[in-house]
């Protein structure tokens, strides 16, 4: 990877100016219903609430008691009632039978369900079917996106993943569409929009609507470029282990709305500490993108200095150390509790993943990312599942096999399947069904008679008509194409070069140099070329759906040296991991420029999985 | 501004005038010579048919619908027979009356609708003349037979038919006629020469107007007001007699010193008119009577129409739309020249104070000493409110705006209420939506009819527009006008539907996917509707999502439809797990297993078949030890039964259910190991060659901290994994053993890692010589 030269990183954008519209919003909303009032809120708009408006906000604005929607009755002996909801079928119903249940009771109140980021039809459809639908009003409180950290902008809508990929729903394609348009609204528009995939094209052709309903403005643009991306093009990358630190908190500890739990385990207290991790956390901010094994050592060294920064009190005068207290105790003191619970996360990380199991664990995943010794793979995956070892890690093992395997043997997808039931019980006929579906778990058949036909065919007929068959035949067959991806790539580096987990040489570090996230190659790829063109092969395999579209602004040439030109935007439609962002950070630091991701949730492997499972329901 | 006035006509006491509304967008090569015309009231549609007498039967004359302001909306050639009349219906459908008396409907945009039959002994005698009219009861048809007998139907929506008593005396047609409501009733007014009758359900009764002048001797032409209340009479001797239409009043008499039958004549009357006036047409000729012996007169270019309204008539003609009416008092009182009134100061005020003349505040001064400033604000507004020019509506608005600032506590709903009223008026009067409506008509109309009226111009965004500015409930407004829209678009064409569905991505498409699917789902039966569904992906994940919901069963017969039977058999796994009752359950799955069979899955039927067979065990267990099982997966259910003791159970469903060896083998492990029951451990190892190995015997015994039994497992692992195991239970120096004699680098340096140089230095130094050579080779 040649760099010639090395640019400063250019400035981001103020992305809290979106908490500040979100909050004035919403105060103007519950104004609507003056007087006092409870406020019932969906029990995962909780913490992105909390991180627009906490409660001193909520009370000032006459909220007079908050609850959590737990789909129970309720107890609240207040006149007006608010609901500040995800726009779900089942949480309307259960408002609709609360209104029910009042009238029956003789019992009047006032209600107000405010929608968030937007009413969906089918939800008025359930109030109207419940009669109840003269008693509320309803409103939308647009709040789109919620700025995580300076470079994270996420939808805080983990169903996305679901409802779109699995269920055929696409009422969430506008919702993002929106987020897209309120961006550009604030921070100007792009002068170039990249994207693969079916939900990302319709999300563009929204978020083109949305442009020309509204007028433009010409500003001076702060980001550069839009790189859309469905989840489903890169289904490998999330179910990978992770191992850069924020990854691994995540993966261990679960990062919720950007804040972690950390229990007593870790904090060597009998409390368990909610963390914010995010760049304003100064220790954090230098290890999130480290290898783990990494980490350790860097934190040990750190806390030297720390210990050194304290030592600097001795032989100090009066008059030095009131200046030390005044101006640098705070920051140590700050430094240092930050630094234990971190050594303390990274102790617990190193109790559980440097032990033998996870290291099998981690050398199985790169034989299949690279494709050697299949046959120890399966053993070592029925095993697992035999074992009880983890219901989400087994399933993620085989969802891994199949997708760089192009699909099981039919033998081993039964019997592995039949060994999973077993062990975890038929429920999971269900997920397996799901899982097909989506393409992340399949039986080879198909694909090989195909592949069979597809050659006899090709004698017959040209190269180019070549092409166009085995277009049809991968979309028939959804064939995952890993290998040949990762051919084309050069996604999983040659194996037996020494990898120095410490001097990153390209984005494989963040899974231990075995692997460069697909997603984000794809996103260096189309940079690099300003387009695809030179990857219709690749497109091909990923069963096209890519675009490439000028904005809105011209004269690129001339604006190429502001520091806007080097921001690019980075939408996850489905989802993201932290281990992607990791990599595009080191891909920005590469390139010089920097990514801004906005996605529609933080996932890893278990989330993923989890959304596919049918236990709920 | 200036020129307000510039087009009134004084008559009596009271102006007149003459506002040009549109200049008709048509293009009407002959005017309306030769047309039969109907234009609706409340600034309805207009229908005309060409040359329509010209009775050849090959003629095909064209029917056109235009708007208020000439605009097209309809245009087909006309098939059926020889129409005697054309007439709009209260809620805007044309109905065309035919010489047969069967009288065709029609939608404004020319659609058909129905046709109904005015009954035999019209059809026999056929139609000489035909009058639409419109009472509280709907819209109605009155007709005359050429055998001279009236029939009449109230209602076309509910036809009764009526056929009216016979008029004494009558040769010919009479010389004119007209229908009135009254008490409740419509009657026919006839007049035989100077002769007049009412005809109702039973009697003929003849009637005399009061006062009607002597000279007549025969009534030529007649008209009722807009409200039934009024009748105007014109005689051959060219007087027009006005009074009650009780016949019990006269209100005035007026001679029109022309003698010539008029073309058509009706009321200019508005509610609070200052005098009953009427306007006759002749050729070229207008004239408005009143009480007063004087008359305007307006020149017609043009062959025109009038149209009765409920404050004025509308004028057309092949080029203009013009509405004649009594100036409105409070319009009166400010714009007459050197009115004194107090709206007329507060306009002058208000002049002055955009000038930044200190007259301003003398003439405000005038009306508040008179404390006339809020009658003045009010005559303000309600003359905005007449004005068809927006410039005028805003100055008068502005001028209200102006003397409320002066007023502490003047409600401003009037106010705000105009503002908004006119702003949807402008925007209905735009000549691209063509309804001239004016104020007062639009209030007594009401704002759902006008909604009604737009929808069924199908101007939906105009109408969402109008709901949503005038604040109107969204289940009288926005919801319905979409509903009317999509129903629309549902009704229009199957096709549209698929267009619309392919298009998935903007939200109104998909609100508009939602609303359709479920219009649908209420108008076709299930088996279309599904045969829809089934070729609109978008449309089903929606309607799927809604069921998942709200309609489980539903979802069941979507895939039933489809044949789905992998879906079936999914669903009924899911349903199973509702079930708290075990018989139910099983029913469930046996109802899956007999849908996989049917998909040809017999790995899931298999399974479930298993399933079922391993929950009746779990319950004869249940009943029998006490043991809680249903529920759990078969691992979870050895697993239990192992750790209370039940091997032979446990056994049996190892045998049973085809576990694996291996499994079965951790599951003894891990359970013995639980226990901590070593004896066991070691008789369970030796029963046969373990399928697993015995690194895990080794790794369980050091799970369970205990070093002295791990060790026991240690030489029977294979030689593979023999390292491992050294290591597991501390002994270093027998894994550099093992890895010495296997000589391989990777596992010496396993062993390595392990040393701590102090301790094992000699150790140390081995290994590091073992590696040397094999790294040589």
């Amino acid at each position: 990877m040649a760099h010639t030269e090395w640019r400063d990183a250019p400035e981001l954008p103020d992305f809290s100016l979106l908490k500040r519209l979100a909050r004035d919003q919403l105060i103007f909303l519950l104004e609507q219903l003056p007087g006092k009032k409870d406020l019932f809120i969906d029990a995962d708009l909780m913490s992105p609430l909390d991180r627009i408006a906490n409660v001193t906000i909520l009370k000032q604005h006459e909220v007079d008691k908050l609850y959590k929607v737990e789909l129970k009755p309720i107890v609240s002996s207040s006149d007006q009632l608010c609901f500040l909801i995800r726009p779900r079928i089942q949480t309307v119903k259960w408002i609709s039978d609360l209104v029910n249940a009042d009238k029956v009771a003789g019992r009047f109140r006032r209600y107000k369900i405010i929608f968030t980021p937007q009413k969906f039809y089918a939800c008025e459809t359930v109030l109207e079917e419940q009669g109840v639908y003269g008693d509320v009003t309803t409103d939308e409180w647009n709040f789109y996106i919620l700025p995580l950290d300076d470079d994270i902008l996420s939808l805080e809508l983990p169903e996305f993943f679901r409802d779109n990929f699995l269920e055929g729903d696409q009422r969430w394609v506008t919702t993002a569409g929106s987020a897209l348009h309120l961006l550009q609204s604030v921070y100007g528009s792009f002068s170039k929009v990249y994207g693969i995939g079916r939900c990302a094209k319709m999300v563009y052709e929204s978020w083109r609507e949305l442009m020309e309903e509204g007028e433009q403005r010409t500003r001076q643009p702060e980001f550069a470029k839009v790189f859309l991306v469905d989840r489903d093009v890169d289904f490998v990358t999330p179910l990978c282990s992770q191992v850069v630190y924020e990854g691994l908190v995540d993966d261990l500890f679960r990062i919720k709305c950007g804040t972690v739990e950390l229990g007593p385990d870790v904090t060597s207290s009998d409390k368990s500490i909610k963390v914010m991790l995010n760049s304003q956390d100064k220790v954090f901010s230098e290890i999130r993108n480290e290898h783990f094994s990494n980490v350790f050592g860097f934190l040990s060294q750190k806390a030297k200095n720390l210990q050194t920064a304290y030592d600097k009190r001795r032989g100090m005068d009066i008059q030095q150390m009131k200046a030390f207290v005044s101006d640098e105790l705070k920051g140590l003191k700050q430094e240092h509790r930050l630094l234990s619970l971190h050594i303390g996360a990274s102790e617990s990380m190193m109790k559980k993943k440097t032990k033998q199991d996870f290291q099998e664990l981690l050398k199985t995943e790169h034989s299949l990312l690279e494709g050697f010794e299949i046959r120890e793979c399966i053993t070592y995956i029925e095993e697992h599942i035999n074992r009880q070892v983890s219901m989400i890690d087994s399933l993620r093992l085989l969802c891994l096999l199949s997708i760089t395997e192009n699909g099981l043997l039919s033998k081993d997808y039964r019997s592995l399947k039949a060994q999973y039931l077993q062990s975890y019980g038929i429920k999971h006929l269900l997920t397996f069904a799901n899982l097909r579906q989506l393409g992340l778990l399949e039986e080879q058949q198909a694909g090989e008679t195909l592949t069979v036909m597809e050659s006899k065919v090709g004698k017959l007929v040209n190269d180019k008509t070549v092409g166009k068959l085995t277009d049809a035949f991968s979309s028939l067959a959804k064939k995952s194409n890993f290998r040949a991806l990762s051919k084309r790539l050069a996604l999983v580096p040659k194996s037996g070069e020494e990898y120095d987990l410490r001097v990153p040489r390209d984005m494989a570090y963040v899974f231990s140099g075995a692997y460069i996230p697909l997603s984000c190659k794809l996103i260096e790829q189309v940079l690099e070329r300003d387009g695809w063109t030179g990857l219709e092969e690749v497109t091909r395999m990923l069963n096209g759906q890519e675009f490439a579209v000028t904005g809105g602004s011209s004269s690129s040439e001339a604006r190429n040296k502001t520091d806007a030109q080097r921001i690019v935007l980075v939408m996850f439609l489905g989802g993201c991991t932290f281990s992607e962002i990791s990599a595009l950070r080191f891909l920005g630091k590469e390139r010089g420029c920097r990514f801004v991701v906005v996605t529609t949730a933080i996932t890893n492997s278990a989330r993923l999985l989890e959304a596919l499972l049918d236990n709920h329901a | 501004m200036a020129f307000v006035t510039a087009n009134w006509n004084p008559l009596g006491d009271a102006f007149y005038r003459k506002i040009e509304l549109y200049e008709m967008g048509w293009n009407l090569k002959d005017g309306l010579r030769d047309c039969l015309v109907a234009a609706a009231p409340y600034g309805g549609p207009i229908a005309l048919l060409k040359a329509h007498n010209r009775c050849s039967p090959s003629a095909r004359p064209q029917l056109e619908i235009f708007s208020s302001s000439g605009l097209p909306l309809a245009s087909f050639p006309w098939k059926s027979g020889v129409v005697k009349q054309l007439g709009w219906t209260v809620s805007d459908d044309l109905l065309c009356v035919q010489e047969d008396g069967t009288v065709l409907v029609y939608d404004l945009l020319g659609g058909f609708k129905r046709h109904f039959s005015m009954g035999n002994e019209v059809s026999q005698s056929q139609v000489l003349e035909t009058k639409i009219f419109h009472s509280p009861y709907g819209t109605g048809v009155a007709i005359l037979t050429g055998a001279l007998r009236f029939t009449l139907a109230t209602n076309i929506d509910d036809i009764k038919l009526r056929r009216l008593p016979e008029v004494p005396g009558l040769q010919g047609a009479p010389s004119c006629w007209a229908v009135l409501t009254q008490d409740r009733q419509s009657k026919v007014l006839v007049a035989n020469g100077s002769h007049l009758f009412v005809l109702d359900n039973t009697a003929c009764t003849p009637v005399t107007p009061p006062g009607l002048s002597p000279q007549a001797s025969s009534i030529v032409h007649m008209c009722v007001s807009f409200s039934y209340k009024y009748l105007a009479l014109l005689t051959d001797s060219g007087h027009v007699w006005m009074g009650t239409s009780n016949l019990k009043e006269k209100l005035s008499e007026v001679d029109t010193k022309i003698k010539a039958p008029p073309k058509q004549m009706a009321w200019c009357r508005r509610p609070k008119s200052q005098q009953p006036s009427a306007v006759v047409m002749w050729d070229g000729l207008l004239l408005v009577v009143g009480e007063c012996k004087e008359t305007i007169q307006y020149h017609l270019d043009d062959d025109s129409i009038l149209v009765p309204e409920l404050d004025g008539v509308r004028i057309i003609s092949g080029t203009h739309h013009e509405l004649l009416q009594e100036v409105p008092g409070a319009c009166e009182e400010i714009f007459k020249i050197a009115s004194m009134a107090p709206g007329a100061l507060l306009l002058e005020a208000h002049k002055e104070y955009e000038k930044e003349s200190q007259k301003a505040d003398e003439y405000l001064r005038e009306i508040k000493e008179q404390s006339l400033l809020s009658e003045a604000v009010r005559q303000c507004v309600e003359a905005a409110g007449h004005e068809h020019e927006p410039e005028t509506q805003k100055t008068l608005l502005r001028a209200a705006s102006f003397g409320k600032c002066f007023l502490s506590n003047f409600p401003p709903e009037q106010f705000v209420s105009m503002c908004r009223d006119l702003r949807v008026l402008n925007a209905v009067r735009d000549y691209t939506v063509g309804i001239p409506l004016s104020h007062t008509q639009f209030k007594q109309m009401t704002i759902q009819v006008l909604i009604d009226r737009l929808v069924y111009r199908k101007l939906y965004p105009l109408a969402i527009e109008v709901c949503r500015y005038l604040k109107t409930p969204e289940y009288q407004g926005v919801s319905r006008v979409l509903k009317y829209w999509a129903c629309y678009k549902v009704c229009k064409k199957k096709n549209y539907i698929l267009i619309i569905f392919v298009q998935p991505y903007c939200m109104p498409s998909c609100m508009l996917v939602y609303t359709v699917v479920m219009y649908l789902k209420n108008e076709l039966n299930r088996g279309d509707f599904f045969m829809m569904l089934r070729n609109q992906p978008v449309a089903l994940s929606l309607y799927k999502q809604f069921c998942k919901h709200q309609e489980q069963d539903t979802l069941k017969d979507l895939f039933n439809q489809d044949d789905d039977h992998e879906e079936l058999g999914n669903f009924y796994v899911k349903a199973s797990y509702k079930e708290q009752r075990l018989e139910a359950r099983i029913a469930h799955l046996q109802s899956a297993v007999d849908e996989y069979y049917k998909a040809k899955n017999e790995f899931s039927a298999k399974t479930t078949e298993d399933e079922m067979r391993l929950l009746r065990f779990q319950r004869k267990l249940e009943e029998e030890k006490g043991e809680q099982l249903v529920g759990f997966s078969l691992h979870d259910t050895m697993t239990t039964l192992l750790s209370v003791g039940l091997h032979k159970h446990a056994e049996q469903l190892y045998k049973d259910f085809r576990v694996p060896d291996k499994r079965f083998w951790w599951l003894r492990l891990k359970a013995l190991a639980e226990k901590e029951d070593w004896e066991e451990l070691e008789k369970f190892s030796k029963s046969k060659k373990s399928p697993i190995g015995y690194l895990p015997f080794v790794e369980v015994c050091i799970k369970h901290h205990n070093k002295y039994e791990a060790r026991k497992y240690v030489s029977k692992v294979t030689l593979e994994q023999k390292v491992k195991a050294h290591l597991a239970v501390g002994d270093v120096e027998g894994a550099a053993e093992a890895a010495i004699e296997r000589r391989n680098e990777s596992e010496i340096g396993t062993v390595l890692s392990r040393c701590s140089a102090t301790t094992d230095h000699l150790l140390v130094e081995r290994l590091n010589r073992a590696k040397a050579t094999v790294a040589k080779k």
